[in-house]
């Protein structure tokens, strides 16, 4: 037999933690279960409701939903009440469990008792499905002409939901409905109207219809507005404001495209208007209601200017929730209206700063719609002042809002520019990389304004605070057209003069390069910009070379890349230079818009980019750091413009690659091999450069096998793709042919291995061998630097004992949390057949708790042999004690 | 329409929940999840009204209880705070100066006044007298019921003595 019903809540709310509720309400499932099983009727009614308020609480409750149709089932009115009350609980539409009460229904729907008929009347009307309100309609629609108001307001509710799901019984239920609409009943009227609306609302017949019964709802209105108090329909002062609302709601349906009715309403929308009490709540519901149905109407001008006033007296309200439901409507009436509502602009801006996040937002959507080339200017102002105060969460939205009113009213270049610097300024960080795009699109096409453009870049930039965009922006118009910050270039008029020493344009890009809050693609941006630039300011070339090779050790990969392929540029082939580093060419606005109208597409594309490269091991770093592949594919698509095809990632690399170094026509998607031969200059000479039309003898590589990380680079194969894709930190090999070698290969190593202190071993410490298998011998050498004890410097020796030569070589290590690691790249990927020692690697090792624990290491080597993949695995115990 | 009608207390405890479409039982208790920390985190000042996946959430708080209606954009939201109010001041008739234990403890009386008060979530009644009448008649119903049934059970109970 169990508890009462409120014992059970009780005993629920003495737990003290959930875990004790957990347990409480387990034991009473439990015995519910039982209940339900030994078929108790007596206590079936009171063990729903357990069950009910065990649902509320959020645990499951499905094994009582049968409990509720038997109870349903049952004779008497309290438990068809606490039987229905659990099936629309527990149960809802999409349960088939609902099929069976529909014979209950039925019969309890012909019942003689009022309140049977209003609980299943009840429960149809709040879970029935499309299925069941086919089978019972006509019950229903019968019991819409009851004589009983209870019954018939229930039943004209109840249909509402049958139109809903079935549309196609409207016809049937507009006769039964239009009955409704001169019914005495409040309650009926009410429930009459909201049906006649969702007639109206789902066919265009039943539209018609009620427009011929126009008059009729008029009267009803007309009645409540004029009518005195009346107590049982009173809400402050008005005669129930709910029919009032409904009228209205089912007016602005008929009224809208139809003058004749339109017509026949308007006296009582002025009535409502003019002589509703705008002091509480309720009055206002229907003045707002009103204000809608008369701008959506086909009304006269009094009224329209009447609506308006009224949406004014709104805003300036101290209430939120009016003014909330003021900008609402405002936003509704903008197409209708613009010139009434920029009246009210300032107040309109004005909330835009408005404490409340729901105020606020649609105070934007409003200012959005009301921005046009005559006031942009000043709206703008005003949202960018803003932007200084608003709060955090709220600055993206507002940011990206300016962003596109900008770009679209924009009445000049000019000042399209200086809005966005001043955006990336105030909100640099929630600045989007479609936008700077597009800003370096304009920028690249004003030819008048470059000038301009780098030197206010170059002042604002003096208070620059991290904000990405920014040091985005200005880096690459430094790199870009640095020259015109020395020689004051294009100086428009009324710009204030400006000294800038050539050193001056390196230390911005300098402090962009160091900063410790920029993204890898700011930092590449800025190595760019670094090489462009020392074509363009001769005398800090020497500065230029020693910042670009800081980076050459760099753990980004990308950033390293750049760093010794610019190096060697500098270095080795000064005499190309000029017209690698040449200005990129103007990039073409139509193509940008057109691409950037393909929106989500594009972005895809980028993903699609960016996974790719990364399966290629274009960012595969053996220590795990940093993988930025989504950074890295942005920076391609910033650099390269051109609506590329991602077929292959190396072919949009290799794209990447030309445009940055700023060649050849951006013809799109042609192959690469066309752009290079029609573009008579850069192409030919980056070929040139290259020497490398397909498998070619090596020319400057004196250690003839070694292929560096570098090789894909310059791997040019007959097809013209430049595979940059395949690249990885410790030495992956491309997949071209072993023949082709790379002219920086001596260059590489060198520089490598002269970025760390040269590791000679220490007297102290034996050479190990930290790994010997058949093929494979690893050894290690260490050096410990004197001023810290805490780090030994390893330095690895690859020998490879089989007669295949070894390709892909990659060399990984694991040290405990102690410990830190950092591995140099390998001197190469490949280790020749039978060959001691022939390849070196460098890893950095810090032990924090040197004196106290031993070092240890796990590796794991993987490399292809004879076309075999192989992978192996060890642990090194047998380090020198001491290290 | 309303979408959904939900009863949360100050310390984010449902007290009611009616759905009027659809949502299955995981979606209700992620809704409820995520509207309760919204509306409980909002500051007195503020309009009550929130824009959440393209509905409106109307609430407003009486004492330690938040009352909330989901309701469509185009729905006047003035309207349904009005139609709150009537709810409770209907729930304060019939309990007389009602709170929450009140709320917990009778919490299927809270029901079948809801169920008087709105059907297919759209507004059934406005007068209060109205619902308070036709619920006291109920009730009156149950207790006759209940009398029946206990003399039933005393006959029983006395012929098998």
């Amino acid at each position: 037999m169990g508890s009462r019903l409120r014992d059970m809540i009780r005993s629920i709310r003495a737990c003290k933690t959930a875990a004790e509720e957990r347990s409480v309400v387990a034991k009473e499932c439990a015995l519910l279960r039982n209940a339900f099983k030994d078929n108790d009727q007596d206590y079936r009614h009171r063990n729903v409701a357990k069950l009910m308020f065990i649902h509320m609480l959020g645990y499951p409750t499905h094994f009582g939903q049968m409990e509720c149709i038997k109870l349903i089932a049952a004779g008497s009115f309290p438990e068809k009440r606490i039987g229905y009350l659990g099936l629309m609980l527990l149960l809802d539409e999409r349960q088939e469990v609902l099929m069976l009460v529909t014979n209950s229904l039925k019969n309890d729907l012909g019942h003689t008792n009022q309140f049977i008929v209003g609980l299943g009347l009840c429960a149809l009307g709040n879970i029935c499905t499309a299925e069941m309100a086919r089978d019972l309609a006509p019950e229903v629609e019968k019991l819409l002409q009851s004589n009983n108001s209870y019954i018939r307001k229930k039943a004209a509710l109840c249909s509402v939901r049958i139109v809903r799901k079935v549309p196609d019984l409207v016809e049937y239920l507009t006769v039964p409905a239009t009955g409704l609409l001169t019914d005495k009943h409040h309650g009926v009227l009410v429930a009459g109207v909201k049906l006649c609306t969702e007639l109206c609302q789902s066919n265009e017949l039943a539209l018609e219809h009620f427009r011929k019964h126009v008059s009729t709802m008029v009267r009803v209105l007309k009645n409540l507005v004029v009518s005195g108090y009346a107590p049982e329909y009173d809400v402050s002062g008005i005669t129930d404001p709910f029919l009032q609302i409904r009228l209205l709601r089912l007016l602005r349906l008929l009224g809208n495209g139809d003058a004749d009715v339109s017509d026949a309403m308007s006296d009582v929308l002025a009535q409502v208007a003019t002589n509703t009490e705008s002091n509480k709540n309720a009055g206002n519901a229907i003045l707002y209601e009103c204000v809608q149905t008369i701008m959506a109407v086909e009304a006269i001008g009094g009224l329209r200017v009447l609506a308006i006033n009224i949406l004014g007296r709104f805003l300036a309200n101290r209430d939120n929730n009016i003014r909330y439901v003021a900008l609402n409507t405002l936003v509704k009436v903008v197409s209708v209206d613009t010139q009434a509502v920029q009246r009210h602009r300032t107040t309109i801006v004005e909330c835009v700063k408005d404490s409340d996040i729901s105020i606020r937002r649609r105070a934007l959507e409003l200012v959005c719609a009301l921005v046009n080339e005559n006031n942009v200017k000043v709206l703008t102002k005003e949202l960018v002042e803003y932007l200084k105060v608003s709060d955090p969460d709220f600055k993206g939205d507002l940011t990206a809002r300016i962003a596109g009113l900008v770009q679209k009213f924009a009445p000049n270049k000019q000042w399209y520019i200086d809005q966005m610097i001043l955006l990336m300024v105030e909100a640099g960080k929630y600045v989007t990389n479609e936008v700077i795009r597009s800003l370096v699109v304009v920028i690249s096409n004003a030819n008048d304004l470059q000038g301009y453009v780098v030197r206010t870049l170059y002042r604002v930039f003096q208070a620059w605070d991290g904000q990405e965009s920014l040091g985005q922006v200005t880096v690459w118009c430094i790199g870009e057209y640095g020259e015109f910050l020395i020689n004051s270039a294009n100086e428009l008029e009324g710009e204030d003069p400006l000294t800038v020493a050539e050193s001056d344009a390196v230390d911005v890009v300098e402090s962009v390069l160091k900063d410790s809050r920029v993204t890898p693609t700011t930092v590449a941006f800025a190595l760019t910009a670094l090489l462009k630039l020392s074509t363009r300011l001769p005398t800090c070339a020497d500065r230029i070379k020693n910042l670009i090779l800081e980076h050459k050790g760099s753990l980004v990969l990308e950033l390293q890349q750049r760093a010794i392929e610019f190096g060697s540029i500098l270095t080795k082939h000064s005499e190309l230079k000029a017209t690698l580093l040449e200005r990129m060419p103007v990039l073409d606005e139509a193509t940008y818009s057109a691409k950037n109208e393909m929106g989500v597409d594009g972005q895809q594309t980028a993903a699609a980019v960016a996974s790719e490269s990364d399966a290629n091991g274009h960012l595969k770093q053996p220590n795990g750091i940093g993988k930025q592949p989504a950074a890295t594919a942005n920076l391609m698509d910033l650099l390269s413009f051109t609506d590329e095809q991602p077929s292959t990632s190396s072919n949009s690399s290799g794209n990447a690659l030309l445009d940055l170094l700023g060649n050849g026509p951006l013809d799109g998607s042609n192959s690469l091999t066309s752009s290079a031969k029609h573009s008579a200059g850069g192409a030919d000479m980056l070929l040139d450069l290259l020497s490398l039309d397909g498998p070619a003898p090596p020319t400057s590589a004196p250690t003839s096998t070694a292929a560096a990380p570098l090789a894909g680079l310059l791997d040019v194969d007959p097809l013209g793709n430049i595979p940059l894709g395949n690249l990885s930190l410790s030495g992956g090999t491309p997949k071209g042919p072993p023949a082709v070698v790379d002219p920086f290969a001596n260059l590489t190593s060198t520089a490598m291995l002269a970025s760390v202190p040269s590791p000679d071993p220490a007297p102290g410490f034996p050479t190990i061998v930290a790994m010997q298998t058949s093929g494979l011998k690893i050894s290690f050498d260490f050096t410990k630097p004197a001023d810290s004890p805490k780090t030994t410097i390893i330095k690895a020796f690859y020998s490879n004992l089989s007669s295949n030569p070894y390709t892909d070589f990659v060399f990984q290590a694991a040290v405990p949390k102690f410990m830190q690691l950092q591995l140099e790249p390998a001197t190469s990927g490949i280790l020749p057949a039978n060959s001691t020692n022939s390849v070196t690697q460098l890893i950095r090792l810090t032990n924090n708790m040197h004196g106290q624990k031993a070092l240890v290491m796990k590796l794991r080597v993987s490399y292809k042999a004879n076309g075999n993949n192989v992978l192996e695995q060890g642990q090194v115990n047998n380090f020198p004690a001491g290290l | 329409m309303i979408h959904f009608v939900l009863l949360i207390s100050r310390q984010g405890k449902v007290r009611l929940t009616k759905w009027y479409s659809p949502y299955t039982q995981k979606e209700r208790t992620k809704v409820i999840r995520e509207l309760s920390g919204m509306i409980l985190s909002r500051g007195p000042k503020l309009c009550n009204f929130l824009e959440w996946r393209g509905l409106k959430v109307v609430y407003k708080r009486y004492a330690s209880l938040y009352f909330c209606m989901c309701v469509d954009t185009d729905d006047n939201e003035l309207e349904t705070l009005e139609i709150i109010h009537h709810f409770v001041e209907i729930l304060d008739r019939y309990f007389g100066n009602v709170c929450e234990l009140d709320l917990i403890f009778n919490f299927h009386k809270a029901y079948y006044i809801l169920d008087e008060v709105l059907i297919a979530g759209e507004l059934q009644e406005t007068s209060k007298k109205s619902v308070a009448r036709v619920i006291a008649a109920q009730d009156t119903l149950i207790e006759h019921a209940k009398e029946q049934s206990s003399s039933l059970s005393n006959i029983i109970a006395q012929a098998t003595k």
